[in-house]
């Protein structure tokens, strides 16, 4: 066995670049998938210890539903018998961001609510409770802090942007009069008085928090990344099959002498076996470091994308989980053995006896072009059909992966099908044997022009649905930002006090308050805003579809206008009556149309501010738009802020909040861009390594023409032709195929996912920019084995006539 | 969190931890208020709580027996503990922190209950008139000290008595002033041991209907031990022949321990000099891995008291925060009756 493993062995010390090969090519497939996998663990930890903190320790919650709930109804409850611990939670805006701060009662709260685990014995301990407070957060957090702040202590176990603290210091931050929610210790005696009864209904059990369920919210998401990595994974292992092959064809005499010598099949088979999984190890570990690089390289933007997309905090640190490696060392193994299945196979069925030849390829080949045609028309129909009756966005997926897989499988055929059309025209000899060869050389090509294929396609969709929903976008929020000053003030009577002012000031044309209560419709969130009939909203906000003059319907009073998320949800459309949730009971309102809402993970509606004013008198009535000269803008911010002694973050103007609008924007496709270049250059990988091997395979091709005089120089300059063309030929299948993923993404994937739907807006320039991109790495990677032809040596192209025919 | 450390942690913050010290309470009390020999107690305003000091307490003991003759005992407890000097927070803001020990003990079970609550919100206090201390939905409540109702639960018990006083209240060591150590830590200190009792007891959902009789403590200070103290025994005792008796040894890390005790006799305290009592532990339970005294003989020459006293239940250990022994004891030899047993500090 040792003597066959140095057999084995010594090819790759004769052939190190192609060792090379192998090893990138495996590093590369398990980088990205393991990286994208380390991104969506983080992510996934991160929501769970969110859900155990902030209310998935299974534990009911009892409240007010849209109040506060009274110390006394809470000290009641406790001098009944409930066993029920005062929590007292909200946001602390400042300048460097918002913090979620959560007030918990240690000496009441039940066991099973693990909200913060304290190293007993700490000094913590005693501080938590002491008058001067401890606060414990995440370290990431840290830095959101506002000056001046009690001591905290980091602590990696809370979910980011949560600051966790005694309850009487959350009420001095907070300066709360009562008490945000009660959980429900599990355990309770059987014998006493109702809650509702004792509190006669003002506190009850609260619905488990619709948005706080992360995980099942950010699921498209996550289902996005694993996509690109699988999609990487496939392209990488696509450079494993093709350099295990060529290292296969090379070797196949090597076999042919160890088999005559007496090895027997099956101890070549585990020799290889053996052989494989050392450098698969090798590879895979290499491929785990890059992957958590990239992962480590990705993570932040990761985390702004969640937070502006869902909302949804998660670490902005990495942590290496024995799981992980457990499964991308196990990936790496599984890819590696499908890859090589094929040519373990037939090494253990190599006829000692045979030459050592590659078998006839035409004959095979047009059987497996059939099998693959009917494969791939299944797929495409398959996927049609899913898309018809299907529904839900795991089905929307399987339709993204149907019509990928198929539109790959169907590349051979179709080019071969183009090339035959074109020998069939062709004169010269030259030139038919130009397409004829070129139809050869598919079969060793086919796996890597499909990984073009795919690569250039998903680039292409992905590209265009970025690129039009940045369009959408941006001119989205130059109509709906509208106002040039958007100011919040600090409480209720701090907002009068500058209405009052602002009323008094000439250079306010209008003042539009932004008014908004938090509800539920059929358990889904939403905002219900209540706006002034003024001619901004008529002239600039825009709609989906509606009634003529929706805005004047909406200053009726009867009508509502709803968000686009709204209504797919519920299937709203113009005309429909929807039933507004209010205190005690619901009012039936007319939609007056459909507004797009991008980027809410949540749904909004809009009515006259009366109607808000008449159902929720309570409404936090802080924040204002303001209508006024663009060039006054800057002076009255500053007016502003002196007298109300507001804070940076209270006065924002038209130009800060777009800036800040295009940078979530630009972030949360930081990743996918990222992980596409990366796809493509995995994909620019596998073409080379198919191209090195097809060209060490290929001499016995190119021996006959050399002997009949072509020039070595000429036939390089074919083979990089021929290359080109390829290339080109499957840049142009990429780009229907492309249009259709982009078709995908944004009507059916987005919908389902976000619940809006994107115009496709069509980026010519683009292509032509891919197109010369997949034509650069076609050709560079021709170019190796092209200069490799022209330095083989007269002599072996001569002995191929000797050795193998 | 775990609720337990961090009390834990919180009755010892800041301050030298001395780890043999039971449940802290051997900690100096800098910045609180201290206990004097020449502030009388004044009543009924010191049945309230005084937040000023460290530590307080009210402290009911009972002898029961049922209807066909059970022994019983049951422990009724509301502990004040102060997080800081000069506490002036209210609602959320302040520093107290009460605790709730609820004990019910047969000749073979025993049941504890225990609860925490803030102060400053009203989940746990005590009213002086009409007299009032609870948290949470334990109580003990009347119209006046004389006169109370004693409910409290915990899983798989509950009670519900009523206590009639028939003496007047105790005073201990020098008209309430009890000495603790040789080096003058000390405690306000006072009881009622003269209440006759009745009511129901229920275990496992099976209400009974208990007579006997009750020992209400009351003590609050600063700084009830010194530091090199571990624990402490202690009995009350009801004496058939009428006299009750109050005997505790407090166990230092060097011999001798330190004793007190009050011999309580038509009403009249008396009280009993540091060393006049012979303690001797007579067989010890293994109890939670913990070797405890269950069994003692206690001697007082001066009184001719020559008694064994006997654990009803030797597993009357409370599992609270700060574990300790408290339990129903009968009392034979040259004396009979029934009493309490405390006992901490044994680890």
């Amino acid at each position: 066995m040792r003597t066959l493993l140095k057999a084995l062995i010594s090819h790759w010390r004769q052939k190190p670049f192609q060792l090379l090969t192998l090893v990138i090519g495996l590093a590369v497939a398990t980088a990205l998938w393991s990286g994208v996998q380390a991104l969506n663990a983080e992510a996934r930890a991160s929501y769970d210890q969110a859900a155990s903190v902030l209310g998935g320790d299974g534990l009911t919650r009892l409240g007010a539903e849209g109040r506060d709930v009274a110390l006394e109804d809470y000290v009641m409850l406790r001098l009944s018998g409930w066993k029920v611990s005062p929590v007292i939670e909200g946001r602390l805006r400042g300048p460097r961001g918002s913090l979620r701060i959560i007030g918990i009662d240690p000496i009441t709260l039940p066991v099973e609510a693990d909200m913060l685990r304290l190293p007993a014995g700490s000094e913590d301990i005693g501080a938590f409770l002491s008058p001067e407070g401890r606060v414990f957060l995440h370290p990431t957090t840290v830095d959101r802090l506002p000056e001046t702040f009690p001591q905290h202590r980091i602590d990696d176990s809370l979910p980011p942007g949560v600051a966790i603290m005694d309850i009487s210091l959350a009420e001095r931050l907070l300066e709360a009069d009562a008490v945000s929610y009660l959980i429900f210790a599990p355990d309770q005696r059987q014998d006493l008085t109702p809650v509702e009864v004792l509190t006669d209904g003002r506190v009850g059990k609260l619905a488990q928090e619709t948005q706080g369920d992360l995980a099942r919210l950010t699921d498209s998401f996550h289902l996005n990344l694993t996509a690109f990595g699988f999609l990487s994974f496939v392209v990488g292992l696509f450079i494993v099959h093709s350099t295990i092959g060529l290292a296969f064809e090379q070797r196949r005499a090597m076999f042919r002498t160890l088999r005559a010598c007496g090895t027997s099949s099956r101890m070549l088979v585990a020799g290889l076996v053996m052989e494989l999984s050392l450098i698969v190890s090798i590879s895979a570990v290499a491929g785990m470091v890059m992957g958590y690089v990239i992962a480590a390289t990705l993570l932040p933007d990761v985390a702004l994308s969640l937070r502006g997309l869902y909302g949804a905090e998660i670490s902005g640190e990495l942590s290496l989980r024995p799981s992980w490696w457990a499964l991308g060392l196990g990936m790496s193994f599984a890819g590696a053995l499908v890859a090589s299945v094929q040519s373990l196979w037939r090494a253990a069925n190599l006829p000692v006896l045979a030459p050592a030849l590659p078998e006839a390829w035409h004959a095979a080949q047009q059987a497996s072009l059939r099998r693959q045609s009917a494969l791939a028309s299944g797929l495409l129909i398959g996927a049609g059909l899913l898309l018809i009756f299907g529904s839900g966005l795991a089905a929307s997926f399987a339709v993204m992966g149907g019509v990928l897989m198929g539109a790959a499988l169907m590349l051979p055929v179709v080019l071969n099908k183009v090339l035959s059309l074109a020998a069939s025209r062709a004169r010269a000899p030259l030139a038919r044997w130009f397409w004829a060869d070129g139809r050869q050389q598919l079969r060793g090509l086919s796996l890597a022009l499909m990984a073009l294929l795919l690569a250039l396609s998903v680039n292409i969709g992905v590209g265009t649905m970025v690129d039009s929903f940045r369009k959408t976008f941006l001119g989205w929020l130059d109509q709906r930002l509208a106002a040039e000053l958007y100011v919040t003030a600090s409480d209720d009577a701090q907002g009068a006090d500058i209405a009052r002012w602002l009323t008094a000031d000439e250079r306010v044309d209008a003042i539009l308050p932004i008014w908004g209560e938090d509800l539920a419709y059929q358990g889904w969130p939403f905002t219900l805003y209540g706006v002034v009939d003024h001619p901004t909203y008529a002239d600039n906000w825009p709609i989906l579809e509606g009634l003529t003059t929706p805005w004047e319907k909406i200053a009726g009073g009867d009508h509502i206008l709803v968000s686009e998320q709204l209504a797919r949800r519920f299937e709203l459309t113009t005309g429909d009556t929807l039933s507004l949730p209010v205190p005690n009971g619901a009012v039936p309102l007319i939609v007056a149309g459909v507004y797009p809402d991008y980027g809410n993970p949540v749904g909004a509606a809009i009515v006259s501010q009366a109607r808000l004013l008449r159902h929720f008198p309570d409404v936090a009535k802080q924040r204002f738009g303001l209508r006024m000269a663009p060039e006054d803008v800057a002076g009255l911010q500053a007016e502003l802020t002196q007298q109300f002694a507001l804070s940076d973050s209270q006065t924002i103007d038209q130009a800060g909040i777009k800036g800040f609008s295009r940078q979530v924007f630009e972030k949360t496709f930081a990743v996918t861009i990222a992980l596409n270049a990366l796809t493509l250059t995995v994909a620019g990988i596998a073409l080379l390594t198919s191209l090195l091997t097809l060209a060490t395979m290929r001499l016995p091709q190119l021996a006959p023409l050399w002997a009949m005089g072509i020039t070595r120089a000429t036939l390089g300059r074919i083979e990089l032709i021929r290359a080109l063309m390829l290339a080109f030929l499957t840049a142009i299948l990429a780009l229907p195929l492309g249009l259709a993923v982009a078709w995908i993404l944004m009507q059916v994937i987005n919908v389902e996912a976000f619940g809006w739907k994107l115009p496709i807006f069509l980026f010519p320039g683009q292509w032509i920019a891919l197109l010369a991109m997949a034509l650069g790495t076609a050709a560079l990677a021709a170019l190796w084995p092209v200069i490799k032809l022209r330095r083989t040596p007269a002599g072996r192209l001569l002995r191929i006539f000797a050795d193998e025919r | 969190m775990n609720v337990r450390a961090l009390l834990c942690i919180l009755c010892l913050a800041g301050l030298p931890v001395l780890g043999q010290s039971f449940a802290g309470l051997g900690d100096n009390g800098d910045g609180y208020a201290q206990v004097t020999a020449d502030s009388p107690l004044v009543f009924p305003a010191d049945h309230g709580a005084h937040p000023d000091f460290r530590i307080e307490w009210w402290y009911v003991t009972a002898n029961l027996e049922t209807e066909d003759g059970t022994q019983m005992g049951l422990q009724w407890t509301l502990f004040r503990q102060a997080g800081q000097p000069n506490d002036t927070g209210t609602g959320w803001q302040s520093r107290q922190i009460w605790m709730g020990h609820a004990g019910l003990t047969t000749p073979n079970r025993h049941f504890v209950g225990e609860i925490f609550a803030r102060g400053g919100i009203g989940q746990a206090g005590v009213r002086i008139a009409p007299f009032e201390a609870w948290i949470d939905d334990w109580r003990m409540a009347g119209p006046d000290f004389d006169d109370l109702l004693l409910s409290a639960n915990g899983p798989g018990f509950s009670y519900d008595v009523k206590l009639s006083a028939y003496g007047p209240l105790i005073r201990h060591g020098q008209d309430g002033f009890a000495v603790k150590s040789e080096t003058g830590q000390a405690s306000y200190y006072y009881s009622q041991p003269h209440y006759s009792l009745s009511g129901s007891v229920t275990i496992d959902g099976k209400p009974q209907q208990v007579t006997g009789t009750a020992w209400l403590d009351r003590e609050w200070s600063s700084q009830q031990l010194s530091g090199d103290q571990t624990g402490w025994d202690w009995f009350s005792l009801h004496l058939d022949s009428g006299e009750k008796v109050m005997l505790a040894r407090i166990r230092s890390l060097k011999e001798p321990h330190f004793s007190a005790g009050t011999w309580i006799e038509n009403g009249q305290a008396t009280q009993i000099a540091n060393g006049a009592i012979v303690f001797s532990p007579l067989e010890t339970s293994d109890v939670g891995g913990r070797d405890i005294p269950t069994s003692w003989r206690l001697k007082l020459p001066e009184r001719g008291l020559d008694v064994e006293v006997r654990a009803l239940n030797p597993q009357s250990f409370m599992t609270t925060l700060f574990p300790y022994w408290e339990g129903p004891v009968s009392i034979s030899g040259s004396h009979t009756g029934v009493g309490y047993l405390e006992m901490t500090g044994y680890e």
